[in-house]
């Protein structure tokens, strides 16, 4: 790695001349979000810049070999690179679960040719990925997943149900686990790519109580999904029958993510932030302090799970605990927000409220603690794989 | 710096974790002095060892004597001090008034610094004035007196105060009781003629004092820092006892969760072993991620400590107050479902709740760091 400090002022310079003061705000509303994909569009010329200047650089995955699209950064300059780009506010310029979940995937089980096209297609924001997971009859217990591909040769016809995939609506292509083999509950799921264009793929947003619809349901209908999409690009991920090792290493990322995300805005005081709106009674003026210390060490432990993380230190199941711990941190922030916004966080249309983006959130992150895994699971996962508890 | 023990602080923590196994254990230092009505309330054979080991001389610079290391290294030691309840003047002497000293002139170093660090003498510090930890506020009085000062007035919770040799006292020299200036920090030698102790034990078998200087007369050189100048010391002083206190926690902590989890594995009930209820798996398990949060945020504090950083006091009262929160959910948790047996004198898990109990009070608790960090952000 280059020296650490001129690496800064690297970025430093690079992120000068290349964030425009647009994409320094904080992130308001899903316009906001760049997800790339065939039909995404850009908000504003800023936000334009910003993803190519980034993409071009291979900032959109910075840690990513620069083969497959990314700038080939260490950790270490991955992590002076998000600091930089924290201390300026700068948004993520391409969000994507091709970023987050696939990618992974396939830098750990993909074949050479899968990574070259689709690690490239994902950091240039060509394709918008989205997961097929839970089904209606498969949540927490996700193995007992129904959704059956017959094997026809060279191809599989695929057909059930898919719920909870994260704007299938606008997704060009799916990860999806499909049961291959009946017989064997583990050993008999194939981890599939295909584009949600085929035929025999529909979607139907769900209304969540926060009103929003950023979950569907993705039905299957004798979808004809390719063992191949040319040489060495296999139409699945990993080994046939295999396709749970790749979904449990991903859950693993996910849990990750969601963790990452725990407490919201960290770095600032909740309570600093609610007090300038108005006097904050006495008794929530100490909750807020009890959550901000419970905040701030949820921080340490993300920092140092991160750095355990680049060095292979910490326990494997560590993640759990992080998605645990962040997504009841996040619950309790927004209840508090709600606490402290009074009559007005009520609001649902108003202008005011932004569209009732206070109420909204507080409803919205109560999915935190269900989505990925709940709550309970994580717990029976430390109990067990942490600390070695009988039967758990 | 990466947010985990580098090389040479894991070697230490090896030591430090196989020593305080071997010569801190309950059953060779708590119970033993616990059960012999020990005055001292520690060994102080076992206070030499630490100096063998170079415990004593942690945070001490290499010109007295000690190792020169930091925070994180005395939070290494403390931790195994926590997890073994090891009674030990260690945090009042080598990180607390150690702390102090350092900002003392080099008479002041050279006259205590080495023979604490020897293991030949420990040291207190005198900072409350009453039952709750509220260090704003200094009435304990010194006023000028020929070349120096009569101390007047009355301290509490001085831990192992009646077996010091020396005691750091926090007194006001002008001002008002809650004026930020006109503090002074002193080095009050145990003979001090009008100094007295009323020495009690506390739940945690500990040993603590209730001073009185009844016109106790000081030397100029009994200064350390500058005069009226303290409250930079004295808060520099508790920023690194907190951050101690918050490892020793963490250990606390660890100790009560790992004899806990054991237990849940051993213990038979309608038939299956205990840990085998779900009920009691997921209790164990919100505990085992707290008592991490507790112990990162703690590291946390404690290389901010040592990189000099302003957000390092903020942090010493965010660690204080999380690892109070999981040490504390630790030690019920612990008690509850060790059942019966848990209440018994016989088992350790009772012993962890004690000490638990002390150490909640010891700098500050978690209702007064919460409110210190609210104040730190500004609201």
């Amino acid at each position: 790695m280059s020296d650490p400090e001129s690496f800064r002022s690297e970025v430093r310079d690079w992120l000068e001349a290349n964030c425009p003061p647009e994409m320094r705000q904080p992130v308001r509303d899903e316009e906001d979000v760049y997800w790339g994909g065939r039909n995404a569009s850009f908000k504003n010329d800023a936000q334009k810049a910003w993803f190519e200047a980034c993409r071009d650089k291979g900032y959109t995955v910075p840690e990513w070999p620069k083969e497959y699209g990314g700038a080939g950064l260490t950790p270490a300059e991955g992590k002076i690179l998000r600091q930089e780009m924290a201390r300026i506010g700068a948004r993520p310029p391409l969000s994507s679960f091709g970023i987050w979940m696939l990618g992974p995937a396939l830098l750990h089980f993909g074949t050479e040719g899968q990574k070259q096209r689709f690690l490239n297609e994902i950091a240039r924001g060509e394709i918008r990925w989205c997961q097929g997971y839970s089904e209606p009859g498969s949540g927490s217990d996700l193995v007992s997943m129904q959704t059956y591909g017959e094997d026809k040769g060279d191809h599989w016809i695929v057909n059930g149900q898919k719920i909870w995939t994260s704007y299938a609506d606008e997704a060009d292509w799916i990860f999806c686990l499909v049961r291959t083999d009946k017989e064997n509950k583990y050993q008999g799921i194939t981890f599939m790519l295909f584009d949600m264009a085929n035929d025999g793929v529909s979607t139907k947003p769900i209304k969540l109580i926060s009103g929003n619809s950023p979950f569907c349901e993705t039905f299957m209908d004798d979808v004809k999904v390719p063992k191949s999409y040319g040489e060495d690009i296999p139409g699945y991920v990993g080994e046939i029958n295999r396709g749970w090792d790749v979904a449990k290493y991903l859950l693993g990322h996910e849990r990750e993510m969601i963790s990452a995300t725990g407490g919201g805005d960290r770095a600032s005081s909740l309570g600093a932030a609610t007090s300038r709106q108005g006097e904050l009674d006495p008794v929530l003026r100490a909750e807020m302090a009890m959550f901000d210390v419970d905040a701030l060490s949820f921080t340490a432990m993300s920092e140092k799970f991160m750095d355990e993380l680049k060095v292979n230190k910490g326990h494997p199941a560590q993640p759990n605990m992080l998605k645990y711990a962040g997504t009841e941190l996040n619950k309790r922030r927004h209840e508090l927000l709600m606490a402290a916004g009074g009559s007005r966080a009520l609001e649902w249309e108003s202008e005011e409220t932004s569209g009732g983006k206070t109420a909204r959130g507080w409803l919205r992150t109560k999915a935190n603690s269900i989505e990925g895994g709940t709550s309970e699971v994580m717990l029976n996962v430390i109990s067990k794989r942490i600390l070695d508890l009988p039967g758990a | 710096m990466p947010l985990y023990h580098d090389e040479d602080q894991a070697m230490l923590a090896e030591t430090a974790e196989q020593f305080m196994a071997e010569q801190g254990g309950i059953q060779k230092q708590l119970r033993h002095w616990r059960d012999r009505n020990c005055k001292d309330g520690f060994g102080h054979e076992l206070w030499k060892q630490f100096a063998e080991m170079g415990f004593t001389g942690i945070l001490v610079g290499e010109d007295h004597g000690g190792l020169d290391m930091g925070h994180v290294e005395a939070g290494i030691v403390l931790e195994e001090i926590g997890r073994n309840l090891t009674p030990s003047p260690f945090l009042s002497s080598s990180v607390l008034a150690a702390t102090a000293l350092q900002h003392g002139s080099d008479d002041v170093k050279t006259r205590w610094l080495p023979d604490m660090v020897a293991g030949e003498k420990v040291y207190a510090v005198a900072i409350d004035e009453g039952p709750k930890h509220r260090p704003e506020r200094i009435a304990c009085k010194a006023e000028k007196s020929g070349n120096g000062f009569r101390l007047s007035g009355k301290k509490d919770f001085v831990v192992y105060g009646a077996s010091a040799e020396m005691i750091v006292v926090a007194a006001r020299t002008s001002g008002s009781d809650s004026d930020e200036d006109g503090v002074t920090l002193f080095a009050v030698p145990q003979d001090a003629s009008g100094m007295s102790h009323d020495s009690v034990r506390l739940v945690d078998s500990s040993m603590a004092s209730h001073i009185t200087f009844d016109g106790v007369e000081l030397d100029g050189d009994a200064v350390i820092g500058e005069v009226d100048g303290g409250r930079a010391v004295l808060n520099a002083m508790l920023t690194a006892g907190r951050v101690g206190a918050a490892a020793e926690g963490v250990g606390v902590a660890r100790g009560a969760m790992d004899m806990t989890v054991d237990y849940l594995k051993q213990r038979k009930q309608f038939g299956r072993l205990i840990g085998e209820f779900q009920a009691l798996q997921h209790r164990a398990a919100h505990l085992y991620s707290e008592v991490e949060i507790a112990r990162a945020v703690t590291i946390k504090a404690a290389q901010l400590l040592d990189g000099g950083s302003e957000k390092a006091e903020l942090m010493a009262s965010v660690a204080k107050a999380k690892v109070a929160k999981a040490a504390g959910l630790a030690v019920r948790e612990g008690v509850q479902m060790h059942g019966g047996i848990g209440m018994t004198d016989e088992y350790d898990i009772g012993l962890y709740m004690k000490r638990d109990r002390a150490l909640q009070e010891f700098l500050g608790d978690q209702y007064y760091h919460a409110n210190r960090v609210a104040e730190l952000s500004g609201y």
